[in-house]
């Protein structure tokens, strides 16, 4: 018997939530641990993904809490390995896109990930404002963001040399349009809160 | 004069690697005795074949060693070449160079001597070997199947179809076994009396099948083709030839607080019952023991008062039928463990803790809630379940190392059932391993975990016990670095350890057969041979050799059935030669070999002088019965009685050869 997908037991775990807004059922996985085994990033992880994906099929309200606090969901870098690998075709990186918004929401937010936050933010800023990637852009919102400010700097002039990064942003026609984008999203995002 | 051939085969890179074949064959030919000697490759392929076969008619050999492999492998094989060639087949030996030299020997010098040495010991042996004949022995073809589960059921119906006679013989009331008091079976979820009763009643009904129930074995005498079993008729105190199973006797029967086995202790019965509404044959049998009219002197005698057919029959007696029958197929099935064995589990003083096939009865339509999962103490619907897998199996400290093979898949499918049953049910499983192994069987309990979602959790639980009216199951989550998991169940169910009858070990005496550590019954070989027992003419099949499942017990028993169809296709049976025998004139008649005989071949003879008065007694196998174990040899104190093919002359010559003068070369 299927769960009922009613409010109540949506509130109550996390696992019928991705089940309900990815389309991804959890309890498909059995274990096996080929995804970590093939994680490139699983020696940083505090949680390994397999791992990850027990501590989302017990339901237990604590585990979960480790689930949205963890750095792993931010350090998956979506590279695939897992979910082309995996023998039950669990979309992993999907399910980690899920538990990285959640995480947002709930504030649950690893503290060693606010590096990524940020990154994350200022590239969506740059491509709202421009349209596309506008590399010093980009690094400038990073580095106010995190105060990193002489990180790499030492690259800037050869990379500016070499044409490699543009001073003048590469902006694109109806600019107006990809910020409808934004406004559209974080209104939806709005509506579900 | 002895004209030996010796044959050294390589075995390929078997023993060639290691021995050096072509040495060997060459240094035989110097042993007194040999006409011929050669290796070649492969002695057991056909060329190999010709070679053996050309060289005894060419060289006129009077015996043959075929330096090869064990005999058990291949000595069928040599010997036929050798008859084919005009030998008598038991002048055929063969030195086992592969097993006693090649295989647990390094690359030497000394392999090859020892090889070498191998083949002097058979050849001489062989010098002395004297032509043998097969035993013929004629064949009875009638088959006793002892019990009348599901395997004992597919049996019958398999031998009776093929046009032989059958006797089955089962020890409660009614035929069914197991299988009759399980609710529905994996990995179909077809309901297992729907599937069963058909088959019960076409045994009731068949030409060919004789049943017996409330019956026993009580002796097994003879042997292959020529059994006589004696079977013991328990009294049923009633006609059944009378009765017409109308019921009304068990209806008024005053005594009715009886645990029911049917129903696993779940439910009562009276003293006088039919084991459950589908039994095969729905006639009842008085259980003395419960009856108030045995108990206590001819009191009560309801029963005989009202039963419209005047069937009753207190004075009814067990009886012992004698049979012939050519072969016996053990399918007596197997026990669990109660709950009472888990002292962590609360030593089965809590109500709410169950066995496998208590839950099984919950879960059936006929069973004692009519199929409502209810717990037993209040009776109410648990909402919190829990299933424990390994309970008793896998657990070297509690007596049982294996795995009992069929928890985890009947386990999964409890919970499947709870929960279409309770919707809003939680069910969990703890389990070490999932080993579901069997067509569909993973995809089942996948359907378990995914579609149902029972919660599995990886781990044993260390234990139970009881708080505020809950079951506290303690465990831990090996998948997640041991996080503890302590559940609140309402009723808790055990995958007990399928375990041995508690009678196989008596029934095993009675029938001559071997059975392993957990009293298992023995199988011949665990791969080749499965379903026949060391015994010729007594097979196996269900769970009585080991717990097994439904489908596996079926094809066991269509198996052991197909050996006895196989047996009974001969008028004649063919057996080897190679038996003890008894030198009349210096058996002294201590019987000392009788007392030994695992297979009750020795029998007293008595010699007579002219008049017919007896002179004295004297030892007589019988050779019909005779293995050839030797145990008689080794106990005969005035070394009466010797083996056909292994006799005291052979052996001695073997070891003395060893004494050479190259045997000072090892000192």
């Amino acid at each position: 018997m299927h769960t009922e997908l009613n409010a109540e037991t949506l509130n109550l775990n996390l696992k019928h939530k991705i089940k309900k807004d990815t389309g991804e059922d959890i309890m498909l996985c059995y274990q096996c641990g080929k995804c970590t085994a093939g994680c490139p990033l699983n020696d940083e992880m505090d949680i390994s993904p397999n791992q990850l994906l027990r501590m989302l099929q017990t339901e237990i309200p604590d585990l979960e809490e480790k689930v949205l606090k963890s750095s792993t969901i931010w350090l998956c870098l979506s590279c695939e390995t897992c979910f082309s690998r995996c023998p039950k075709e669990v979309d992993l990186p999907k399910i980690m896109d899920y538990l990285r918004s959640e995480s947002m929401r709930q504030n649950s937010v690893n503290k060693k990930a606010s590096d990524i936050v940020a990154f994350h933010r200022s590239f969506l800023s740059t491509v709202k404002s421009v349209g596309r990637l506008y590399e010093i852009g980009l690094i400038a919102g990073y580095k106010a963001r995190t105060f990193h400010l002489l990180q790499d700097v030492n690259v800037a002039p050869t990379m500016l040399l070499n044409g490699k990064l543009k001073i003048k942003p590469p902006l694109i026609k109806n600019r107006s349009e990809i910020a409808k984008i934004f406004d559209r999203i974080k209104e939806l995002e709005e509506k579900e809160k | 004069m002895s004209r030996i051939g010796v044959f050294v085969c390589h075995c390929g890179e078997n023993i060639g690697a290691t021995v050096d074949c072509a040495e060997v064959a060459k240094m035989a030919k110097d042993f007194p005795g040999v006409a011929f000697s050669i290796d070649y490759k492969y002695m057991c392929s056909d060329p190999g074949q010709t070679l053996i076969k050309e060289a005894i008619k060419e060289h006129n050999l009077t015996g043959v060693v075929v330096a090869a492999c064990s005999p058990r492998m291949h000595e069928p094989t040599f010997r036929k070449v050798a008859a084919e060639a005009g030998l008598n087949p038991y002048l055929c030996e063969m030195a086992n160079l592969r097993e006693h030299c090649s295989w647990v020997h390094y690359k030497d010098k000394s392999t090859t001597l020892k090889a070498a040495e191998l083949v002097r010991m058979l050849v001489e042996k062989v010098k002395l070997n004297t032509p043998l004949y097969p035993i013929k022995v004629p064949v009875t073809k009638t088959a006793l199947v002892i019990g009348g589960g599901i395997a004992g059921i597919q049996t019958a119906l398999d031998i009776a179809n093929s046009g032989h006679k059958v006797i089955m013989v089962e020890k409660s009331p009614s035929i069914g076994g197991h299988m009759s008091q399980l609710s529905e079976t994996f990995p179909t979820l077809d309901c297992s009396q729907c599937i069963l009763t058909p088959r019960m009643v076409e045994v009731a009904q068949h030409p060919n099948i004789t049943l017996y129930t409330y019956a026993e074995l009580e002796s097994l005498d003879g042997f292959i083709g020529n059994f006589k079993a004696t079977i013991k008729l328990k009294a049923k105190s009633v006609d059944h030839s009378v009765c017409n199973g109308c019921g009304e006797c068990s209806a008024k029967c005053p005594i009715k607080k009886i645990p029911d086995e049917f129903n696993a202790g779940l439910g009562t019965r009276p003293a006088i019952y039919v084991p459950f509404p589908q039994a095969v044959p729905n006639k009842p049998v008085i259980d003395r023991d419960n009856c108030t009219y045995f108990r206590k002197n001819g009191k009560c005698g309801l029963c005989e008062k009202i039963c419209p057919t005047k069937a009753i029959d207190f004075s009814q007696k067990d009886e012992f039928i004698t049979v012939d029958v050519g072969a016996v197929v053990v399918t007596t099935g197997f026990d669990i463990k109660g709950t009472d064995f888990f002292p962590e589990y609360g030593y089965g003083k809590y109500k709410d803790i169950i066995t496998g096939l208590q839950f099984e009865r919950l879960a059936s339509a006929s069973g004692p809630t009519l199929g409502e999962i209810r717990r037993p103490s209040d009776g109410k619907i648990p909402q919190n379940i829990v299933f424990i897998s390994c309970a008793g199996s896998r657990d070297p400290a509690k007596g049982i190392d294996y795995c009992s093979k069929i928890c985890c898949m009947y386990l999964a499918k409890h919970a499947m059932l709870y929960k279409h049953k309770v919707h809003s049910g939680k069910a969990s499983v703890f389990y070490m391993d999932i080993r579901a192994g069997g067509k569909t069987y993973e995809e089942f309990v996948r359907r378990a975990i995914e579609e149902d979602e029972v919660n599995y959790v990886r781990g044993r639980v260390s234990r139970i016990y009881e708080k505020d009216g809950k079951l506290i199951v303690k465990g831990v989550d090996t998948l997640l670095n041991s996080y503890p998991v302590e559940i609140e169940a309402d009723m808790v169910v055990l995958g007990t350890a399928g375990i041995a009858n508690p009678e196989s070990e008596s029934l095993a005496q009675k029938l001559h057969i071997s059975y392993d550590q957990y009293h298992f019954f023995a199988e011949a070989h665990p791969k080749l041979r499965p379903v026949e027992t060391n015994t010729a003419g007594i097979m196996l099949a269900g769970a009585c050799q080991f717990p097994k499942d439904i489908p596996d017990s079926v094809s066991q028993a269509s198996g052991a059935a197909s050996k006895v169809s196989a047996l009974f296709s001969q008028n004649e049976l063919t057996r080897d030669p190679l038996i003890a025998f008894v030198n009349k004139n210096t058996c002294v008649g201590c019987f000392m070999c009788q007392s030994v005989c695992p297979y009750l071949a020795i029998e007293k003879e008595k010699i007579k002088a002219k008049d017919g008065s007896v002179i004295r007694e004297v030892a007589k196998i019988n050779p019909g019965l005779c293995q050839g174990c030797g145990t008689c040899v080794a106990l005969c104190r005035s070394k009466s009685i010797d083996i056909n093919g292994y006799s005291h002359k052979q052996v001695y010559a073997e070891v003395m050869s060893l004494f050479n003068e190259r045997s000072l070369e090892y000192v």
